[in-house]
């Protein structure tokens, strides 16, 4: 409901059709011009959506990859998991998305590698490792909050340390591990609009060009809002979803 | 030499700066049942698991059938087996899986010989029916018999029971212990840290008792409790056995 009112005035904002302050035949679904706007906008989800989801999958592998050695009881070994996870938050995600696209290949060139970043795997793999440091703390504090005697037992009937991983802590972790996991797909969501900057054609860049050729910032980038809140939306619908089968199946 | 199943010579162990453990000397032989008594925090707990090498141990030498057990651990943890005070099941799994879980992954053993054997040490500790259930629908002492079962699968040639009554309900406690005395008469090398004393008069071929990281007395039950030698361990005694 408190979502829904804001809505409400919004639309009584552009019954006001004597004031000037709101066009909104930019984006009218009933007239032929606002209707091929609208779908240039819309246009730009699959990449969005596309983007978000590998980044995601890449950040859920290389977290759990990072987060292993931050539980490990040596300290030079846990040092590895602290410096990647200190590193990798403290670098703001625009700056990383630039370098990345424009500075890693030229590290590439000077290696003798010709491998070309597009935006399109410029803002996966700066989406996925900025977020990686996230999903490495979420895994740790998960495998973390499993008690000790169950790797103690483990390790009394012989199973090694991936064996007593792969078949006594991460099944149990993985429920409390995997609501925040979800979470933090939202937070990658959002962040892919920094992807509009180095061209990619997703929410983000259509509405900038729609802007840049239409004048209509104020209508165009409230349906951009709009876009997300919805995608937002969806998702957190699923993350509920995901956290009651958990609940339920922790209780069977 | 084989017939010593557990040397261990002047052992010491610090946690940090606090000394735990002070010049552990300690032999159990094959077939041997050796109790070991103390206060809380008197070091007996850190004995079985320095054994099985749950901790390091600093100084001094522990042989488990001949070889250190600074060397590959791994090999010879499925030869200790161990009682977990707070018992340990997996609770993700049923009770045949987290007994079928070490012989498959750490003895090779397939599905159907893993399972076998399983519903066989189930039977033994007289919960055959309980196979299917996870862990946390059983009782206290119904978990802690699967937790002695899923040892008893790896087939050790030791086991190390630490306070295994502790957690229990009063009235689940002697069947916790009907297996252990079962599992004493078939011959099985056992060290229980425990502070059942009826248990020991029972079992026990050796007794030993530690205070303040030492092991201050051992003998044979009916010298220890008929006629204890130190004061710390006259003391001790006369406080756990008075109620």
């Amino acid at each position: 409901m408190r979502l829904l009112l804001p809505l409400v005035a919004l639309a009584l904002l552009s019954g006001c059709s004597s004031s000037t302050t709101w066009g909104w035949y930019v984006i009218n679904p009933w007239t032929p011009s606002g209707w091929v706007n609208i779908k240039f906008l819309i246009g730009g989800m699959g990449a969005t959506i596309l983007i978000s989801v590998i980044a995601a999958v890449l950040s859920i592998v290389l977290g759990l990859l990072v987060a292993l050695p931050g539980l490990s009881s040596r300290w030079y070994v846990r040092l590895i998991n602290r410096v990647y996870v200190e590193f990798v938050r403290a670098i703001p995600l625009l700056p990383m998305l630039f370098w990345v696209f424009y500075g890693l290949p030229i590290i590439f060139r000077s290696m003798g590698l010709d491998i070309p970043i597009d935006p399109f795997w410029g803002a996966i793999i700066t989406l996925a490792i900025s977020d990686s440091a996230f999903t490495a703390e979420i895994y740790r504090a998960g495998i973390q909050s499993i008690a000790r005697g169950q790797t103690e037992a483990a390790q009394t009937i012989g199973l090694n340390y991936l064996q007593t991983m792969r078949y006594v802590i991460l099944p149990q972790a993985i429920r409390r591990i995997l609501p925040p996991l979800a979470n933090q797909f939202i937070y990658i969501v959002k962040m892919s609009a920094f992807a509009s900057v180095i061209g990619m054609q997703e929410l983000t860049r259509r509405a900038n060009e729609l802007v840049v050729t239409e004048y209509r910032p104020l209508e165009i980038y409230t349906l951009l809002i709009l876009e997300y809140l919805v995608l937002v939306l969806v998702i957190s619908a699923g993350v509920r979803w995901l956290e009651r089968r958990m609940g339920s199946d922790e209780r069977g | 030499m084989t017939d010593i199943a557990i040397e261990m010579v002047s052992v010491n162990k610090w946690f940090s700066d606090f000394h735990v453990l002070k010049d552990i000397d300690l032999t159990v032989k094959s077939g041997e049942r050796v109790v070991i008594c103390g206060p809380s925090g008197s070091g007996k707990s850190t004995v079985v698991r320095c054994i099985n090498r749950l901790e390091t141990h600093q100084k001094g030498s522990i042989r488990i059938y001949g070889s250190e057990v600074t060397e590959r651990p791994e090999d010879l943890r499925g030869d200790v087996g161990m009682v977990f005070q707070q018992f340990n099941l997996f609770p993700h799994l049923s009770v045949l899986e987290n007994l079928t879980l070490g012989p498959m992954k750490s003895r090779g053993l397939s599905r159907s010989e893993a399972e076998d054997r399983a519903r066989r040490y189930l039977e033994r500790v007289k919960i055959p029916e309980q196979a299917d259930k996870r862990p946390g629908q059983l009782s206290g002492g119904q978990q802690q018999r699967v937790a002695i079962a899923r040892s008893l699968c790896m087939e050790p040639k030791v086991m190390l029971f630490d306070e295994p009554t502790s957690a229990l309900d009063p009235e689940m406690i002697s069947e916790v212990l009907d297996v252990m005395v079962e599992l004493a008469e078939e011959g099985m090398t056992m060290i229980v840290v425990t502070h059942e004393m009826g248990f020991a008069r029972k079992v026990a071929d050796k007794m030993v008792f530690m205070d303040a990281g030492e092991i201050v007395e051992t003998g044979a039950p009916a010298e220890f409790f008929g006629n204890p030698k130190s004061r710390r361990c006259q003391t001790f005694l006369s406080q756990i056995l008075s109620h």
